[in-house]
């Protein structure tokens, strides 16, 4: 992009170079945080980014290290303004790299307006509480853990666990019940393999949805500190056009965990003292730089959805990564090996799975009006046979009462007929809760303690339903 | 004015700052952030930016204010969304729209509305500080009563009823020959706790409607509290429950370091609940202050001392009030940060080593006191926060510091909330040592309230033993007295303990009403007891038709409870097990 080369003044006096840090004599105009070039004597150019400012030094990471700095020869070019993004109308359908400039082969961006990467944080009493049922299609989300438009819902994976898969099927699926508004598709690619990149640019390409698309992609081998620009430009240009262009846009970042190794090595390059795992300490507010830009604005009629993507290192969920997110995110979806192991697809792990902003999105006028209900009652069947069949492989099943092996069953049947889907199987909401309630009518009723008495009426199956074995997969 | 010298991060350090105080307030660069001064050495100044720093430039200038950073204390806090460091919100909405760009300054109270004030005192008094001398209706729930301030006396020379702004005078004193006007604003350092006259213990129950904590957790006025748990455990509707139902009379919400939508939602639907006590909308008796977790940092450790500055100012008025912050942790995580950033020596995780006096300064301004002034009156501020330790490992050093200084945990459970029974209060971890002290206030309630609340807490510690039992054996080979044990456990827990936010009528249970459905629950045990001591089997107790009603207890709505529970104990006493 032209405006970031328009370097506009250098500076030659590089006094010391250790690890990744140039200290320079003091340099006029230069902005704490922006990002400069620094140009070897060799004639290679690294990227770096002022990390402190003072009048008597400067000190600039360079991302890829400093090895072949000399002292002598070597050159720092800066701009004196921190990093932006071009936008207009035109970057719809427009794939970019993780320093902006576009890779598509296509013209470059002719900018309405240029806008910091770094965006600027909503007034919380500007916000709006997100409430728009947003159907993906799938059971274990859209009946347990619903997404809502503005919400900010990640998918804690493992290696091997298909992620990629269940992104795309969102992303090919998402619609607003009863209405035809199609989203806006951000997708941001950070440290992934060229292949996963690929496989999303070809399923929006496949759908036709790559027109209503804007990536971002930095690939394994592209450098890292674009791991961190790669997402502050998806998200600028998400906001440019809901804010903007009154657009409802789905952001798909992934894999989140690669941008949180970049931080780390990036700041232990720095010397600082590191917090858990190696991680800084400051991860939290830095991941909430990001996800925080989700949401919603009183009185504009676009919105932000995000769904990032992370892979928990050994699948441990209280690792620093996926525990920060947690705690800044408005649930997660946690896919589970041991139901990958079943061939459940998708596997979704319903109790660590959770969407703190369901309770909006859901009953009468959003989807029906028995949902909470429902949503209560299977978890309550599904954690109770779960709980029993733990303690069955201890005693044997043939210890249990009859009452027990019925929940056994239940619980069974809700994996098989509730969770399990196909990867092209879209399911109505109603038809959601309607699997629900027929595994409920295998049970007695006085069991159904967590639903009111007319549902119980007007939705339960007459008489017990049986496996569905034979619906389409 | 100074000039920028040095800029990483937050912090900022400017030259030629001679004259400057410890503490005072700068503008910074020439978009005019907001900082505070946290250091001096010689002509140079270490400033802590409350706002985001990208971008400042070396030799941008630094002006002084003169002033230290001051909470503004007056009509108009009631209601109102305040930022870290006490700008309104709702200004800053109206005047730059909706993002928060930086270099904006806002008075936290407005200067422009006119408030009907009503002297309670006359010409010729003599008034020391702390006296009431009037008031304002400032909410339909809040009469604001105006004190003199901390270190004023002397006698009324004038005072009137009227029509007056914040800054206007309402009075004017005479002391030592000189004259001195009183307005209904006045200021206090955040960091500085207010005076009272006595401190007493807690004693009276602090109603907060969930059934846990008020039943076997409680809570009392002026206590302190904290409530750690992993993410998605229930700390933050846990605090905003409280924040609606409790029945003080001011409640003040500090959203510290967490998410923006979740302030949104809170704030939404308290423009849309009332009060059950006094069917008023919820707003008329809450301040908000909202520092998101993508707001600047810095400002989340002065946010906490702004918000209990104002709850002290309220209980000073005589008032029992409640606070909330969530999340300590964010707060806590913001010191380690600016300490790293000082180049500090760092204590455990890289906390600062004042990590716990720095939570006791808060947790201690708790308290129900003897107010300062006339007329003589009693005030509590009671101090509940969350605590978000990483990987729900409370081995951490926030939660272990704050477990020094808390008198009530309530702890929350990952299991618990996995199987969604909220809230996830764990029953065997979490303690009130208030307990002892406010049954009194709830034997005036019910005699009996002692035994019921000692017999649910003993069947539920039962119950934890006898599952490591049936993980071994099944719970088929538990004699009949043991599986009646896990049954009233299992009601106890389902249809006592659990407890929906988002359920109308269960959202809110007042004291009385929660012991008629424990009682209940208990009554039913008992003689369940008995009939299987005469050869009754649990597995016929189960089917009982009682227990589907006693399930039904908590959506009852509250006009027919009464009749619900006449019928339901008849039912019982007749016979339970057909
Ligand atoms: N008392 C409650 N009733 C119903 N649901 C609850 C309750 N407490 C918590 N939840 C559920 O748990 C989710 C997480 O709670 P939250 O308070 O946001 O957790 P934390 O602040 O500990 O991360 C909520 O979104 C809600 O779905
Ligand atoms: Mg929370």
């Amino acid at each position: 992009m032209d405006s970031l080369q328009l370097f506009t003044r250098q500076t030659k006096a590089i006094s010391t170079a250790r690890r990744s840090l140039l200290v320079i004599e003091s340099i006029p105009g230069i902005r704490y945080n922006e990002i400069v070039d620094v140009q070897l004597g060799t004639g290679e150019t690294r990227i770096g980014q002022v990390i402190e400012v003072g009048k008597v030094t400067t000190v600039v990471q360079v991302f890829g290290g400093v090895s072949e700095v000399d002292l002598l020869n070597s050159r720092v070019r800066y701009k004196g303004e921190t990093l932006k993004l071009p936008v207009s109308g035109d970057i719809m359908g427009r794939i970019f790299d993780g320093s902006g400039n576009p890779i598509d082969g296509g013209p470059p961006i002719v900018a309405d307006t240029y806008l910091d990467i770094n965006g600027v944080p909503a007034n919380p009493a500007s916000r709006m509480p997100p409430a728009e049922f947003i159907e993906t299609g799938i059971s274990a989300i859209d009946g347990l853990n619903v997404l809502v438009r503005g919400q900010k819902l990640p998918i804690f994976s493992g290696s091997g666990l298909p992620h990629n898969k269940i992104a795309a099927q969102i992303l090919r699926q998402a619609s607003l019940k009863g209405k035809s508004e199609e989203f806006a598709i951000v997708f941001g690619a950070i440290g992934v393999s060229y292949d996963d990149a690929g496989y999303f640019i070809s399923n929006l390409e496949e759908t036709g949805a790559l027109s209503r698309t804007v990536a971002f992609i930095n690939t394994a081998s592209s450098p890292v500190i674009e791991r961190l620009s790669t997402p502050r430009l998806a998200l600028t240009a998400a906001e440019y056009l809901a804010w903007e262009h009154d657009m409802h846009v789905l952001v798909i970042l992934t894999d989140i965990t690669n941008y949180c190794d970049a931080l780390r090595e990036l700041a232990a390059m720095r010397g600082e003292i590191p917090s858990r795992r190696g991680y800084p300490g400051y991860m939290y507010t830095d991941l909430a730089s990001l996800y925080e830009r989700a949401g919603r604005i009183s009185g504009k009629e676009g919105s932000v959805t995000i769904i990032p993507i992370l892979t928990m290192p050994d699948d441990d969920i209280t690792h620093p990564i996926a525990d920060l997110t947690g705690y800044i995110t408005e649930g997660q979806i946690v896919l589970s090996r041991a139901l990958e192991r079943k061939r459940i697809y998708p596997p979704i792990d319903v109790f660590l799975s959770l969407s703190r902003m369901m309770k909006e999105g859901i009953g009468e006028g959003n989807t029906r009006e028995d949902h909470n209900n429902v949503f209560m009652q299977s978890y309550a069947v599904y954690a109770e046979g779960n709980y029993l069949r733990e303690i069955s492989t201890v005693i044997g099943s043939e210890a249990l009462s009859d009452r027990d092996r019925m929940y056994l069953s239940a619980s069974d049947r809700f994996e098989e007929e509730f969770i399990s889907q196909g990867e092209k199987e879209r399911r109505t909401v109603e038809e959601t809760l309607g699997r629900a309630w027929n595994i409920f009518s295998m049970l007695p009723t006085e069991d159904l303690k967590l639903i009111q008495e007319e549902y119980i009426k007007k939705y339960l199956p007459k008489a017990p339903k049986g496996s569905i074995g034979e619906e389409p997969r | 004015m100074g000039k920028i010298w040095k800029i990483s991060g937050p912090v900022v350090i400017a030259e030629d700052m001679r004259g400057s105080q410890v503490y005072e307030v700068v503008d910074v660069g020439d978009g005019r952030l907001q900082g505070e001064i946290i250091g001096l050495e010689n002509d140079k100044a270490v400033i802590q930016v409350y706002e985001d720093t990208v971008g400042l430039r070396v030799g941008e200038p630094v002006t002084g204010t003169g002033e230290i950073l001051m909470v503004e204390l007056g009509p108009g806090l009631v209601g109102n969304i305040y930022d870290g460091v006490q700008r309104s919100l709702v200004t800053m909405m109206d005047d730059i729209g909706d993002f928060l760009v930086r270099g904006v300054r806002t008075d936290a109270l407005d200067r422009k509305k006119k408030w009907h004030f009503t002297p309670s005192v006359k010409a010729g008094d003599m008034v020391q500080e702390g006296d009431i001398i009037g008031s304002v209706p400032e909410t339909g729930l809040i009469e604001h009563r105006i004190m003199v301030p901390i270190g004023t006396q002397g006698t009324i020379l004038e005072i009137s009823e009227g029509e007056f702004t914040i800054e206007e005078t309402v009075a004017s004193l005479e002391h030592e020959g000189t004259e001195k006007p009183l307005t209904l604003m006045q200021k206090w350092p955040a960091r500085k706790p207010r005076i009272y006259k006595q401190r007493f213990d807690p004693e009276d129950l602090l109603v907060t409607g969930t059934r846990i904590i008020d039943y076997l957790f409680p809570l009392a006025l002026g206590g302190k509290a904290a409530i750690p748990g992993g993410f998605g455990t229930g700390k933050t509707v846990t605090l905003q429950q409280m924040a609606r139902w409790s029945q003080t009379q001011l409640n003040i919400y500090v959203g510290c370091g967490e998410r923006g939508n979740e302030m949104a939602d809170v704030l939404h639907s308290f423009k849309k609940l009332r009060d059950p006590a006094t069917d008023r909308l919820l707003q008329e008796k809450e301040i908000f202050i909202a520092n998101t977790s993508n707001m600047p940092v810095v400002a989340r450790e002065i946010s906490i001392f702004i918000g209990i500055t104002m709850a002290e100012y309220f209980r000073d008025m005589g008032y029992d009030v409640l606070l909330v912050a969530d999340s300590t942790s964010r707060w806590a995580e913001a010191m380690r940060e600016i300490g790293a950033r000082l180049e500090e020596t760092p204590g455990e995780e890289g906390f600062p080593t004042y990590l716990g006096s720095r939570l006791s300064a808060f947790y201690e301004r708790s308290g129900r006191v003897e107010c300062i002034g006339k007329p003589e009156r009693m005030g509590s501020a009671t101090v509940i926060g969350s605590v978000s330790p990483p990987g729900a490992d409370f081995s951490e050093p926030v939660t272990q510091a704050t477990l020094r200084i808390i008198d009530v945990l309530y702890s929350l459970d990952v299991a618990l909330a996995n199987k969604r029974h909220f809230p996830t209060i764990n029953w065997l971890q979490s303690y009130s040592l208030y307990a002892d002290s406010v049954d009194k206030w709830w034997n005036r309630i019910s005699p009996d309230y002692n035994e019921i609340r000692d017999k649910a807490l003993i069947t539920l510690q039962r119950e934890a033993e006898l599952e490591e039992i049936v993980r071994l054996v099944g719970p088929e080979a538990l004699p009949e007295d043991d599986k009646l044990v896990l049954l009233a456990a299992r009601m106890i827990r389902e249809d006592f303990l659990m407890q929906s936010a988002y359920h109308p009528v269960d959202t809110y249970t007042e004291p009385k009403r929660a012991h008629m459905m424990l009682s209940t629950i208990m009554k039913f045990y008992s003689l369940a007891e008995e009939a299987t001591e005469l050869g009754t089997l649990v597995s016929e107790i189960s089917s009982s038709k009682i227990l589907p009603l006693i399930s039904r207890m908590k959506d009852i709505p509250n006009e027919e409870f009464d009749d619900y529970m006449k019928q339901l104990w008849s039912d019982i006493d007749k016979n339970p097990f057909v």
